[in-house]
């Protein structure tokens, strides 16, 4: 599935979703909902908290798998997998269960290869071939 | 009479409104908090005057910001 399309899907279905990324394993940005001024500024700052988020916790043996921000103004949620990172921003008091699902849900529709094109079915050989030989 | 009166109304809507205004603020600062889950099934819950959460709060704050710019 295209990047855009993903999150553009995931910001339908979740209404509570207000903007969105996805960063690759190297801190690249693959998709993002916002326009090319404000998007870098959002990829650098979610990897600036991913790391605090890290710190913060003090597990250095566990792997973060999902993070929950919440503050007066509106949550920022981080989701992670393999090798990509999808973080999302929200109102306040979102509905914490949903926004994890639906984020990861988006996740793996980025992790999941491309579905390859189905072969054509091949034309039968004109019948006629060998009678024109003939 | 009927003055005072409308006096006293104004003053106790407009301390119920600046109560209204406090407890919302103060109840916006309890949300405040950072909730981590990792692989192994472990959560750490981080309130807003833990030291750990002081860092990443503002940067939450700051991404808020940026996205709704």
């Amino acid at each position: 599935m295209d990047g855009a399309q993903a999150l553009s899907d995931l910001t339908e279905i979740s209404s509570q979703i207000q903007a969105a990324i996805v960063l690759d394993a190297d801190g690249s940005t693959l998709a993002t909902t916002l326009d090319e001024q404000r998007g870098p500024e959002f990829a650098e700052a979610v990897q600036e908290l991913l790391s605090a988020v890290q710190r913060a916790s003090g597990n250095d043996e566990g792997k973060l798998a999902q993070a929950e921000i919440a503050t007066g103004d509106g949550s920022v949620f981080l989701v992670r997998d393999e090798q990509r990172t999808i973080a999302a921003t929200t109102g306040p008091e979102p509905t914490v269960g949903l926004v994890f699902y639906d984020l990861k849900s988006c996740l793996r529709g980025f992790a999941e290869p491309k579905p390859k094109p189905k072969p054509r079915a091949r034309k039968p050989k004109a019948e006629d071939e060998g009678d024109a030989a003939a | 009479m009927p003055r005072r009166r409308a006096v006293a109304g104004l003053a106790l809507v407009a301390g119920s409104l600046a109560g209204v205004v406090a407890l919302r603020r103060r109840s916006a600062r309890r949300r405040d908090r950072v909730d981590v889950y990792f692989e192994d099934g472990s959560m750490v819950s981080l309130a807003d005057d833990a030291p750990e959460a002081s860092t990443v709060l503002p940067l939450a704050r700051r991404i808020l910001e940026t996205t709704r710019a």
